[in-house]
């Protein structure tokens, strides 16, 4: 660990009526990494914006190597060194790479004209420092989101970035990106740039962080050496309880019938499936990024078109056109991506969680909006969702809160089958644990239940059975003490043995 | 107009936490442009002073109150199909075209040689005819709104012209529909009411049923809308089915008023109608947004063309004065929404 570049004070922030930061301190040094934890909501998001100029502390100072320092806005955080990676990208898909790169920092010629030919040479500089497999060149729009995120790092190495700060940068990319970006983060380590880290997954933090913070309800609650950070200690501060056992193992479960059969379904992603899924039964979904699992269950849900197979609920077959017949037989589908095919942002908590059961709540099309109101609050509770009001809009509210509100829509239809993608992705600790729980409880009740996931130990521990896809067809099942991370990868990669 | 609380309430999250002491900041942001029209009528009423040769004005007097009204009700009208429109991201371009192709059809059709019983029906149902047909391009065939009814405007612009073989379809004997235009209920212009009625209907639509939070819905985000089973064609359909509709409502009431149509009716309408719905503060990306809104939007651009010919501004001018306000207005509305997001 090097010298202390950056420290904050005492730092205070209020939104409205919300005190969103309490009084935070932070030391960031060199050739560290420095994991921030904290459940969604505690203020990590707005702390990182108070250090890269977004936001204004309402107290508090920011010293970089000892000297208070004013970040007046972005522009001021970069001109000190200090560079944000935000969660969502933001590269300019029909720019190359290196347009991307210097965009608002063009090197010039006379006239204003821009000095193509150092761009690319110092794009390709850098890009050869990140051991990146694309060259200057290449239009950002044919790049993966991994590479993306180079190019946004190598933006950030172009500014001389002193401070890098990187928001859940994992959240969206496979294991083997995973694996690259770990090693470019090392390897920015190794040449002093200090890095924080925000992240929500354990392992990650053991593997990464040389040091880990924790904040909670936007205070301050600790700060400690990696070895001293044992998963349980770390949870333990972020939520403030112990949370018991994580996954709810052996939890009994009866497995009642046959509720949905997959027969030989294909679109022209999906080669030729068949499965079948018991009520009251939880099946997982593994498999790498892009091999096929959000497709089947899109395929299942009617969200895309079929070429060929049978779909049986209850043994009978049915005709799933649209997502609508889907959900009119009782499945209920959670999309990955929250905010882009789940949520409406600008609506309220109320009008998200209703908008399925509509019909049910209204009287020749007019809408009983204290039935509705009603039926919020009652999942606004069940699922402890952290909302002012069930009339307030869900674009304001933490991943955690948004998913369980999500989810909320999804229990109003009260579903016979359940397809979850992605359930847990940008949700917190607690959030998490509280999903698995219903997930659990919906089992018992006798839901079918499919779960998609990346994170193995999420399917190891929640699923009763799982089925492991491989370029776009399922590659095998596990069951029982087969289900085990070593065996899902197996299946999931050519390695495979099974 | 993001604090207008839509449907189920797109209440930004502290106003309920706060809502017990109403700051005049919060006022202003829950209030939207309200301010601002009364700020115009009466710098209106004081301008008007100040240059009056007499040192009076009748500004502010009941009658010119109610010409004001009586000016704004068609573009109210027009507004109104609009802001369904804009709120699920789209755009219509052509309500123009469509309010003459409907008052040309409303007035052949009220010709004595023809059926003067039946001009209002055919006004309202070649509104809606053309409504249907910008929706369907829309909804079946997934072409963009823009390009859609850019097409349908000029199309249906010399539509007019054709129908109305280059000339004017004059009547003065209309009295199926002489009332809508001319005459007065409890007091106030049929235009008046009528307009009060599609704004009473929109807002009724939009806040109490499926169908409004579908359109919320839709424009805010199609995917998910798609995802949660809503039936994003039929929505998309009927924002342009009502637009139409409204349109052929603003025919008639134009050509009752003036007892004629001709194929130039209306032109230009639809850049009022936009201006009046972004004035409200509805969102062109869509999904937010009230029809409260638009009725403010309309009063101002109203009060001001009022306003302006009072003081004897040239129209040369009016355009120029007009233009500048709207850019100016949302100016400042998205300066109070980041001063919203920063509380």
């Amino acid at each position: 660990m090097g010298q202390l570049v950056l420290e904050m004070r005492g730092i205070r922030k209020r939104f409205g009526a919300t005190q969103a930061l309490a009084g935070v301190d932070l030391q960031v040094h060199s050739h560290a990494v420095l994991a921030l934890m904290g459940e969604n909501g505690a203020g990590k998001s707005t702390l990182m914006k108070v250090l890269s100029g977004v936001y204004q502390p309402d107290e508090g100072e920011i010293l970089i190597d000892g000297q208070r320092a004013q970040i007046d806005g972005p522009a001021a955080a970069r001109a000190a060194g200090i560079n944000l990676i935000y969660q969502e990208l933001s590269v300019a898909p029909n720019l190359s790479v290196a347009e991307n790169i210097f965009l608002g920092a063009e090197p010039t010629l006379s006239f204003g004209r821009i000095d193509r030919r150092a761009m690319r040479a110092r794009t390709a500089e850098v890009l050869h420092r990140l051991g990146a497999r694309f060259s200057p060149d290449t239009p950002a729009a044919r790049l993966s989101i991994a590479d993306q995120q180079q190019v946004e790092i190598a933006r950030a190495l172009i500014h001389r970035s002193r401070v890098l700060i990187m928001d859940e940068p994992t959240a969206a990319l496979s294991d083997r990106e995973t694996e690259r970006l770990f090693e470019v983060i090392t390897q920015l380590r190794s040449e002093g740039i200090a890095i924080v880290y925000i992240s929500h997954r354990m392992a990650e933090v053991e593997r990464l962080a040389d040091r880990v913070a924790v904040l909670r309800d936007g205070a301050y609650v600790g700060q400690m050496s990696r070895a001293e950070a044992t998963p349980d200690k770390v949870i333990q501060m972020m939520v403030g309880r112990p949370l018991g056992d994580f996954y709810q193992h052996g939890r009994e479960r009866r497995q009642g019938p046959v509720r949905l059969e997959v027969e030989q379904l294909a679109s022209s992603h999906i080669r030729p499936a068949s499965f079948k899924l018991h009520g009251g039964e939880v099946l997982g979904l593994a498999g790498l990024v892009g091999a096929g699992r959000t497709e089947l269950a899109r395929l299942i849900f009617g969200a895309d078109a079929r070429q060929q197979g049978e779909i049986r609920v209850d043994g009978k077959p049915v005709k799933i056109a649209q997502p609508l017949d889907a959900i009119r037989l009782g499945i209920g589908y959670l999309p990955e991506d929250r905010k882009g095919q789940g949520l409406f942002l600008q609506l309220s908590a109320m009008a998200n969680i209703s908008m399925n059961v509509l019909p049910q709540h209204a009287r020749a099309g007019v809408v009983n909006q204290r039935a509705l109101l009603e039926l919020s609050e009652q999942a606004i509770t069940r699922l402890q969702v952290k909302v002012p009001g069930a009339r307030g809009i869900v674009g304001g509210l933490s991943g955690g809160n948004q998913q369980k509100i999500l989810l909320a829509r999804w229990l109003a239809i009260k579903p016979r089958i359940l397809i979850l993608d992605e359930p847990t992705r940008g949700v917190d600790v607690g959030a998490k644990a509280e999903i698995y729980k219903i997930i659990h409880e919906l089992a018992e009740a006798g839901v079918a239940v499919l779960v998609i996931s990346s994170e193995l130990p999420e399917i190891v521990g929640l699923c009763d059975r799982v089925l492991v896809m491989r370029e776009r067809a399922i590659s095998g099942e596990l069951s029982g003490a087969a289900i085990t991370q070593e065996n899902i990868m197996g299946l999931a990669t050519h390695l495979a043995a099974a | 107009m993001q604090s207008n609380p839509v449907t189920f309430g797109a209440t930004p999250m502290h106003s309920q936490t706060e809502r017990a002491p109403l700051s005049a900041a919060a006022i202003f942001s829950r209030a939207g442009m309200l301010p601002v029209l009364i700020l115009f009528y009466f710098g209106f009423y004081f301008l008007t002073l100040y240059f009056s040769a007499d040192g009076t004005s009748n500004f502010m007097t009941l009658d010119n109150s109610m010409n004001i009204l009586r000016q704004t009700s068609i573009n109210l009208v027009l507004a109104s199909g609009m802001t369904f429109v804009i709120l699920t991201a789209g755009i219509d371009l052509s309500v123009g075209s469509v309010l003459a192709v409907a008052a040309v059809l409303g007035m052949i059709t009220s010709l004595p040689a023809n059926f003067p019983n039946a001009a209002l029906p055919v006004f309202l149902l070649a509104g809606l005819a053309c409504g249907l047909l910008n929706g369907m391009l829309v909804a079946w065939f997934k072409i963009n709104p823009f390009v859609v009814t850019l097409g349908t405007m000029t199309a249906l612009r010399g539509a007019a012209y054709l129908f109305a073989d280059g000339t004017s379809v004059l009547n003065m004997d209309i009295p199926s529909f002489e009332w809508l235009g001319n005459g007065d209920f409890l007091g106030l212009p049929w235009l008046v009411w009528v307009a009060a009625g599609v704004v009473g209907l929109s807002w009724f639509i939009l806040r109490k049923t499926t169908l409004g939070l579908h359109i919320y819905a839709v424009g805010g985000n199609p995917q998910a809308a798609r995802l949660t089973g809503i039936k994003v064609g039929t929505v998309l359909l009927f924002v342009y089915a009502i637009s139409g509709l409204f349109a052929g409502v603003g025919g008639a009431m134009s050509a009752s008023r003036l007892y004629g149509a001709n194929g130039n009716w209306g032109s230009g309408y639809e850049l009022d109608a936009i201006a009046a719905v972004v004035l409200g503060g509805t969102s062109l990306m869509g999904g937010v947004g009230s029809i409260f809104g638009t009725v403010i939007g309309a009063l101002i651009i109203g009060v001001m063309n009022n306003g302006l010919t009072i003081l004897g501004v040239s129209s040369f001018w009016q355009y120029v004065a007009k233009g500048a306000v709207i850019v100016l207005a949302v100016l400042l509305d998205k300066w109070r929404q980041q001063q919203q997001a920063q509380n």
